[in-house]
């Protein structure tokens, strides 16, 4: 798998989109994808709410699991995407597209997030 | 569980080459999924899946005494079984509470295979090994001497066919037969654990991979896939099967299990002594008049999924406990088995939910299965 050269990447396996007007998407990455298996379930956060970067948001269901869903960055939620609640196998099938989770208008980043190639490293390990 | 690697079936090679996602299970390096485990589990219900069981526990028991050995040690009554017959039973302590469930596959006049799960099979080893003392029979561990794959789904019979001449039409379900299957010599038994006709193939594990390949081979233009673990688990989970470990355990007997059935008080031999024998006449009496919980479906009105150990509750009050649970492909909600206090347990009794990390969502209580195939 490869992962997007345009993405910005957490630790905790999410993607986050190059910023337009202040507003990134997060999406999880098709690694954490993987480990999840077929996701049955996404609670993501509602528009308007306010997340923390590194706390948990929402979550992603799994046959196996269920899962935290983090923030990448500190922000407000500006968009959930409906498509993913109504039919959860995007995550599966188009993590870095039609699976994207919500769109954040950020107010604060951390600093330790990764490239692609640290991410891809980071994964390998 | 502890520091000892990981153990290999024989096929862990192919596994690894068809890009298995792997797992631990009881000690065993395990595929847990090819790809997708809903296509997986969908290919079992509606076309075939090839699963490797190479981590179940053979332990053969032989000798003019075998029977009696197994009367005496197991739940069920061995006696009844017929040459080329399997039955499903039990072990149980002396205070009635399960070992393991197995199955025990009669291969002769003097000889029985027993097949107990892979995490329990050094318990079941050792407690044969004990109940044998004084009886004219031998046990002995064959873990290594076989490998495990199992054809499940409508199509197993059509796949099977094509790779061996054995009579399988003569071939009934609990039932098992030596053969030859694409050229190896196999134990051919009409056992599964997914509520679909399958068959289990108990071949000598340096034949495992060529056996695999044959039956990948025979299954492609019907759609047999590769299955791992998960969907094991969720195709047993809607058929109502029990898993040791979550449905079993030692603290419950077979008739808190609702398996009661499994227990036979009219042996052909040791009716009157065998291990757990006077405990669970107990038991049997105590399910008939009293039963504190029963085992129970729930399915989810909400998308979340109930996991082992959640609480079911209802007014408020905790009423029960998942022991299993996960989205079932077939039904396209999320299930699970509970044991729930009898005042609950009932079809269609209303209020019941489970404790899902703080909120109670609401679920229905159902009879088991939730699954069960048009024959």
């Amino acid at each position: 798998m490869s992962n997007p050269q345009q993405l910005r990447y957490s630790k905790e396996h999410e993607w986050l989109s190059a910023t337009e007007d202040g507003v990134a998407t997060v999406g999880i990455t098709e690694h954490a994808a993987n480990a999840l298996g077929d996701v049955v379930f996404a609670q993501l956060p509602a528009v308007g709410d306010t997340v923390a970067a590194g706390e948990a948001c929402g979550e992603l269901e799994s046959t196996k699991s269920v899962s935290d869903l983090y923030a990448p960055v500190s922000g407000e939620i500006v968009a959930a995407n409906q498509d993913v609640v109504d039919d959860p196998s995007l995550v599966n099938s188009a993590p870095f597209e039609g699976g994207w989770l919500f769109k954040v208008r950020i107010s604060d980043e951390p600093g330790d997030l990764l490239s692609a190639d640290e991410y891809t490293a980071f994964t390998a390990g | 569980m502890s520091n000892t690697p990981p153990r290999h079936t024989a096929l862990d090679p192919l596994h690894r080459s068809l890009g298995a996602t792997m797992t631990d299970f009881a000690g065993w390096d395990m595929p847990l999924r090819y790809a997708s485990e809903r296509d997986e589990h969908n290919a079992v219900r509606t076309r075939a899946g090839l699963f490797d069981l190479s981590h179940m526990g053979e332990i053969t028991v032989t000798g003019p005494q075998a029977v009696d050995l197994l009367n005496f040690a197991l739940v069920g009554n061995i006696g009844s079984v017929g040459t080329g017959r399997a039955r499903y039973t039990m072990i149980c302590q002396a205070d009635g509470g399960i070992l393991d469930d197995l199955i025990v596959y009669r291969l002769g006049d003097q000889e029985y295979m027993v097949v107990a799960n892979a995490g329990n099979a050094q318990v079941v080893l050792d407690a044969l090994t004990e109940r044998a003392a004084g009886f004219d029979a031998g046990v002995r561990d064959d873990r290594e001497a076989y490998a495990l794959l199992a054809v499940q789904g409508p199509e197993s019979p059509g796949i099977l066919k094509s790779v061996t001449d054995a009579d399988l039409d003569g071939l009934k379900y609990y039932a098992g037969l030596p053969g030859t299957v694409a050229g190896v010599p196999a134990l051919i038994a009409r056992t599964g654990y997914t509520g679909e006709d399958g068959f289990e193939l108990f071949v000598a594990p340096e034949h495992a991979e060529q056996l695999w390949r044959a039956l990948t081979e025979a299954g492609e233009s019907v759609g047999l896939v590769p299955c791992g673990l998960s969907c094991r688990d969720t195709l047993r989970l809607e058929a109502g099967m029990p898993l040791y470990g979550h449905e079993l355990t030692t603290a419950l007997t077979p008739f808190d299990a609702g398996l009661g059935r499994v227990v036979k008080f009219d042996k052909t031999t040791h009716a009157d002594d065998f291990v757990g024998g006077e405990a669970l006449r107990a038991a049997a009496e105590r399910a008939e008049a009293a039963p504190p919980r029963k085992l129970v479906g729930l399915i989810a009105e909400g998308r979340r999924v109930p996991r082992a150990g959640m609480s079911v509750v209802a007014g408020g009050e905790v009423v029960g406990e998942v022991t299993s649970g996960a989205p079932s492909p077939t039904l396209g909600k999320p299930i699970a088995m509970a044991y729930v206090e009898v005042a609950h347990a009932a079809p269609g009794t209303a209020g019941v939910g489970v404790d899902i990390r703080g909120t109670h969502e609401p679920y229905e209580v159902v009879a088991l299965p939730f699954y069960k195939r048009q024959k």
